[in-house]
C-alpha cells in the first residue's frame, strides 16, 4: 500500500488530512474523537485572548438542490478560556502522539505572541499557524486579516513568532488580496516554515428580503462574514498553485478551501500543496468523511503508482502557465453522442445564447442537436451543460498548423490558424 | 461446481429492478444524508455501513465501497439484489420521514458489488494456517459466510453438500427476476476465491453422511442444512400430475427447465414470500390466469406487501379466505382445486365447497424443517424443528453451532449471512482462543456524554 505520510514544514502526520482551525477543531473532545475517525492532524481552533460569540453565526448558498455549495460564519476565534484550551491540548498530545497538533493563534502584541507561543509548545504543539486570515470580526480589531493585508506587518510578526518558537511555524494567509505572492514572500520573507491558504473570503450570504436584514442575521443587524466550502475551492486552488510556481516561493504550502473528498485532495497536492485542512465538509457531514478520503486517496495513488505523497505534490505545476504560453493552433471541436444524448438542448441553448451559435437543431426535425463544426471554438459550455456524462466530448482537431503561443507569435511571428466563430 | 445449462426456464426472466447506469448511481448517492447511527444500518443484519459506501460511490471511489460492503458482507452481491430492502434499509430511510423517495441502496449496493465482481477485485486473503479444521454442513448460504469467514482466520474447511452445486436457495430458490443462478454461481466462485474450502458435494445427512464422521473429521462443525422438502396439503389426489410443491418446482425452474405446455390455468396454494414468488414466474413464463389461494387475506398474508404489489401490477390473481379441501382431477392430471371459503379466524365456512379450475397447482404453504436430524444427538436441543443456538450460533453442543434457515426458520439470504459470520467468529474464538479482530473500527464519533468542560 502507498504511504500516506505527509510531512508539512516539517509537521508530520500519519495522513495528510488535518482538520482546519474552526468549529470542528475546537475542544479536545472533537479532536481526538476525529483522530479516532482517521483524521491525521488538526489544527487548534484559535486561540488569542477569548472572545464573545453572536448568535446566529452561519449562512449558506444554496442552488438546485445542494443546501450548501458555499458557507459563511461570523464566529470569531476561541471563546473557551486559554487554560482549558491548552490542558486539552496537553491531553490530546498525551494520547494522539503520532498524529499532529498544530494551533492556530491570533494575539497582537509582541509580547502577548511571546507568552501565547510559549504557552502552545509547552502544552506539546506540533507547530503554530498564525492566523493572519479571518476577515470579520477580528480584523476590525486589527488582527486577522488586517495583519495578513499587510506584508510588512505579516512579515514582521511571523518574525517575532520564529524568534519565540522551537516549532515549525505555519502563516495562514487571507484571501481577501489582489495578488496573493506579496503575502506568501513575506511570509517566507519573515522566516515562516510554510504558509497555509486560504483563509475565508470576505463576504455577504445573502439578505432577508422580508426584515430587510443582511444574514446572518443578529437581531435586526448583520456583518460581513467568512466564505468557504465547496465553491470557494477554485480561488484557493489558484492561489496555491501561484505561490507553487514562482520560483522565488520556496516553503511547503497547507492547502485549504473546499476540499471536500480525497479528489480534492488530489488537485491540492498537485498544485503544490504537503497536506490539506478540511472544515466545511466536516461541518456538514461529520468526521466521518475522511475514511473515504484516506481509502479514495490510497486507490487513487495505487491506481496511478504513487508510492508516496512527494510523487504528488507539484506534479501539476508544470503545466501551469501564463495565457501568453498557451497554444493557440490546438483545436477542438464539441461532439454529440446521438445515442446517449436525451434531447434536452441545453448545449444549443447554451451555445445560442451563451457562446458562439455553432450547435443548431437537427434539421430533420429530431431531439438531437447538430454541431457546426466549422463555427465551433471548442469553448465547453455544452459540455458543461450536458447533463449526461460523456455525452458531450470535445476532440481533438488536426489542423494542419504548428503549435504556436501569442508569445512565440508576438516574438517570432508564429503563424496562427484562422479564428473561428469571430465574424 | 456445476454449471447450469443455458436453455434454463429462469433464462425467459430479465431483472425487475434495472442496475444503474454509472452516472445514474452517483446522483442517486449524492442525496444520501449521512445520518448519524442510521437507521438503514441498524436495520440491516449484517450491519453493513451503508452511509460511507455510499459516500464512496458519491466520490468515484468504487473500490472501497465495494470494500465497505464485503467487510460486513461477503454476500453483499446477492444481497444487493435478494434483499427486501423495501422491509429492511430502503423502508428505514429517513427521507421515508419527509415523504421524500427513500435511497435506493440495494440499487446502489449493487452498483458497488456488481463491479467488484466484474472486475475481479478481491479484498480477503487466507489467514496463516491455525491447524484447526471446520466442517461446514450445508453450502448455502450460511455456510459460505461462515467458511470465508473461517478462511480469513485461518482454519481449514470443508463443506458437505448434497446438490452438485453450491448457494441453497440463493441458487435454486430466489426469484429469478432478482437473481439468476449464474449470477450465483459467479459470486460464488469470487468468494472460494479466497482459496482453501474443500467442497464435497452429493453428500446427504442422514443419508451417506453421518453427523458423528463429521464431528470426529474437525475441530468444529457448523450446521447450514437449511429446510426440507415442500410441504404437503395431505389431500387425496394430491399425488396426481399437475401438482407441485413451490420450492421443488422453482429449483427446476432455476437451474433447468419446466414444462409449462397446455397450462392456461394455474393455482399457487399459500400467502407467504414463496408463493408470491411462484404466482409472479408463472405469469413471467406465460400462464394467462395464475391466482394465489390463501385461506386468509391480503392484509395478513404472511408475503410481502411490496412483492404482491408488484404481482398484482403483473397480473396476479387472488382467491382470498379460501382453502383447498380436495384434488379434482381427470386422466391422472389435476384439473381443479376442491376449496371453501373461511372466515375471519381462518375457520372453513361449511357448505361453500367450490371448485376452481386449474391445469397446474404449486403448494406453497411452507418447507418442512430439519431439526429432526439433530434431535438425537446429546446437547442439540431442537424447538419446533428448528435448531436452538446462543446469540453466536452456539448450540449446546460444545463445538457445534448452527446458522441460517436451520436455526431461524426461514429468513433471508442476509440473515443466513450475519448467522454464518457470527457463527464462524464465535468458532474462531473457540479454536484459538481469541476473539477475531473486526473487520474495520466504526469509531463511536459523537460525545454522548454531559457537554465538555
Amino acid at each position: 500500500m502507498p504511504d500516506l505520510t505527509a510531512n508539512c514544514a516539517g509537521i508530520v502526520s500519519p495522513n495528510p488530512f488535518w482538520l482546519a482551525s474552526a468549529p470542528p477543531a475546537n475542544s479536545g473532545d472533537q479532536v481526538m474523537r476525529a483522530f479516532d475517525c482517521g483524521w491525521g492532524g488538526a489544527v487548534w481552533k484559535t486561540l488569542g485572548t477569548p472572545i464573545q460569540n453572536v448568535s446566529s453565526r452561519f449562512g449558506a448558498v444554496a442552488y438546485r438542490g445542494n443546501p450548501a455549495i458555499g458557507f459563511n460564519n461570523i464566529e470569531l476565534i476561541t471563546d473557551r478560556p486559554l487554560d482549558v484550551n491548552f490542558r486539552e491540548i496537553a491531553e490530546v498530545k498525551k494520547r494522539y502522539p503520532k498524529h499532529a497538533v498544530v494551533v492556530s493563534l491570533m494575539v497582537e502584541s509582541r509580547e502577548e505572541w511571546k507568552q501565547i507561543i510559549a504557552r502552545s509548545i509547552d502544552a506539546g504543539a506540533d507547530g503554530i499557524e498564525l492566523n493572519f486570515g479571518c476577515p470579520h470580526g477580528m480584523c476590525e480589531r486589527g488582527m486577522g486579516s488586517a495583519v495578513g493585508q499587510e506584508p510588512d506587518v505579516n512579515e514582521r510578526i511571523t518574525s517575532w513568532a520564529k524568534e519565540f518558537s522551537t516549532v515549525p511555524v505555519l502563516v495562514k494567509l487571507t484571501p481577501n488580496v489582489g495578488d496573493i505572492l506579496p503575502h506568501g514572500l513575506a511570509a517566507q520573507r519573515g522566516g515562516g516554515d510554510g504558509v497555509s491558504l486560504i483563509n475565508t473570503i470576505k463576504s455577504l450570504i445573502g439578505v432577508d428580503i422580508d426584515r430587510m436584514v443582511p444574514m446572518p442575521r443578529v437581531d435586526g443587524m448583520s456583518t460581513n462574514g467568512g466564505y468557504c466550502g465547496a465553491a470557494v475551492r477554485p480561488i484557493a486552488l489558484h492561489m496555491v498553485a501561484a505561490l507553487a510556481r514562482d520560483e522565488r516561493f520556496n516553503i511547503p504550502i497547507s492547502g485549504i478551501g473546499g476540499v471536500t473528498d480525497w479528489r480534492d485532495t488530489v488537485e491540492f497536492l498537485a498544485l503544490g500543496a504537503s497536506n490539506v485542512q478540511v472544515c466545511t465538509e466536516v461541518m456538514l457531514r461529520g468526521y466521518r468523511i475522511v475514511e473515504d478520503m484516506i481509502d479514495g486517496l490510497q486507490e487513487y495513488m495505487v491506481d496511478k503508482g504513487y508510492n508516496n505523497l512527494d510523487q504528488i505534490v507539484g506534479a501539476a505545476i508544470p503545466a501551469f502557465s501564463e495565457w501568453g504560453n498557451l497554444d493557440l493552433n490546438y483545436e477542438t471541436v464539441a461532439k454529440i453522442d446521438a445515442k446517449s444524448c436525451i434531447g434536452c438542448q441545453a448545449c444549443l441553448v447554451a451555445c445560442h445564447d451563451g457562446a458562439h451559435q455553432c450547435i443548431h437543431p437537427d434539421p430533420a426535425g429530431g431531439r438531437v442537436p447538430v454541431v457546426d463544426e466549422s463555427e465551433c471554438v471548442g469553448c465547453n459550455l455544452c459540455e458543461i451543460v450536458c447533463p449526461v456524462p460523456d455525452c458531450i466530448s470535445m476532440v481533438e482537431v488536426d489542423n494542419g498548423y504548428a503549435a504556436a503561443t501569442w508569445n512565440q507569435h508576438v516574438s517570432d511571428g508564429a503563424a496562427l490558424r484562422p479564428k473561428k466563430g469571430a465574424h | 461446481m456445476a454449471r447450469f445449462p443455458d436453455e434454463r426456464s429462469e433464462a425467459a426472466f430479465s431483472d425487475f429492478k434495472d442496475a444503474y447506469t454509472p452516472a445514474q448511481a452517483v446522483v442517486e448517492a449524492n442525496r444520501c444524508l449521512f445520518c448519524h447511527d442510521a437507521p438503514c444500518i441498524q436495520v440491516c443484519p449484517t450491519s453493513i455501513d451503508i452511509p460511507q459506501f455510499i459516500r464512496k460511490i458519491a466520490t468515484g471511489n468504487l473500490k472501497s465501497s465495494a470494500r465497505t460492503i464485503f467487510e460486513s458482507n461477503i454476500l453483499g452481491t446477492s444481497c444487493a439484489r435478494v434483499c427486501p430492502v423495501e422491509v429492511l434499509c430502503v423502508g428505514d430511510c429517513v427521507y421515508n420521514e419527509m415523504g421524500i423517495p427513500p435511497i435506493q441502496i440495494g440499487k446502489l449496493q449493487r452498483t458497488a458489488t456488481d463491479k467488484a465482481l466484474e472486475a475481479g477485485w478481491q479484498f480477503f486473503e487466507a489467514g496463516a494456517d491455525t491447524g484447526k479444521s471446520v466442517g461446514c454442513i450445508g453450502g448455502g448460504p450460511a455456510s459460505l459466510a461462515a467458511a470465508h469467514e473461517l478462511r480469513r482466520r485461518g482454519h481449514a474447511v470443508t463443506i458437505y453438500e448434497r446438490h452438485d452445486y453450491l448457494g441453497g436457495l440463493n441458487t435454486d430458490g430466489v426469484a429469478p427476476y432478482k437473481m439468476r443462478a449464474d449470477d450465483v454461481a459467479a459470486e460464488i466462485d469470487w468468494v472460494m476465491a479466497i482459496g482453501g474450502i474443500e467442497v464435497r458435494h452429493g453428500a446427504v445427512l442422514g443419508d451417506n453422511l453421518g453427523f458423528g464422521e463429521v464431528e470426529a473429521a474437525h475441530d468444529a462443525v457448523f450446521l447450514g442444512v437449511g429446510l426440507g422438502p415442500d410441504k404437503a396439503l395431505g389431500l387425496p389426489g394430491e399425488d396426481l400430475a399437475g401438482i407441485d410443491g413451490a420450492v421443488d418446482w422453482i429449483a427446476r425452474m432455476k437451474t433447468g427447465t419446466v414444462d409449462l405446455s397446455g397450462v392456461e390455468r394455474a393455482i399457487v396454494v399459500g400467502g407467504g414470500n414463496t408463493a408470491i414468488d411462484a404466482v409472479r414466474e408463472l405469469i413471467g413464463l406465460g400462464v394467462p390466469e395464475v391466482t394465489m389461494v390463501y385461506r386468509g387475506n391480503e392484509e395478513n398474508k404472511s408475503g410481502y406487501a411490496h412483492e404482491w404489489v408488484a404481482g398484482k401490477a403483473e397480473g396476479a390473481r387472488a382467491a382470498w379466505h379460501t382453502q383447498p379441501v380436495g384434488v379434482v382431477g381427470e386422466a391422472g392430471r389435476v384439473t381443479a382445486l376442491r376449496c371453501v371459503r373461511t372466515d375471519d379466524n381462518k375457520r372453513n365456512i361449511a357448505g361453500s365447497e367450490h371448485d376452481l379450475a386449474a391445469d397446474l397447482v404449486l403448494v406453497a404453504i411452507g418447507q418442512s424443517k430439519l431439526g429432526a436430524l439433530f434431535g438425537s444427538i446429546d446437547g442439540i436441543e431442537v424447538k419446533w424443528g428448528q435448531v436452538v443456538t446462543d446469540d453466536d450460533g452456539a448450540t449446546g453442543r460444545p463445538g457445534v453451532y448452527a446458522g441460517g434457515d436451520c436455526r431461524n426458520g426461514g429468513k433471508e439470504v442476509v440473515n443466513a449471512a450475519a448467522e454464518g459470520k457470527a457463527a464462524a467468529r464465535a468458532i474462531h474464538a473457540l479454536l484459538t482462543g481469541a476473539s477475531a479482530p473486526a473487520d474495520r473500527p466504526h469509531p463511536d464519533h459523537i460525545n454522548h456524554g454531559p457537554a465538555h468542560a
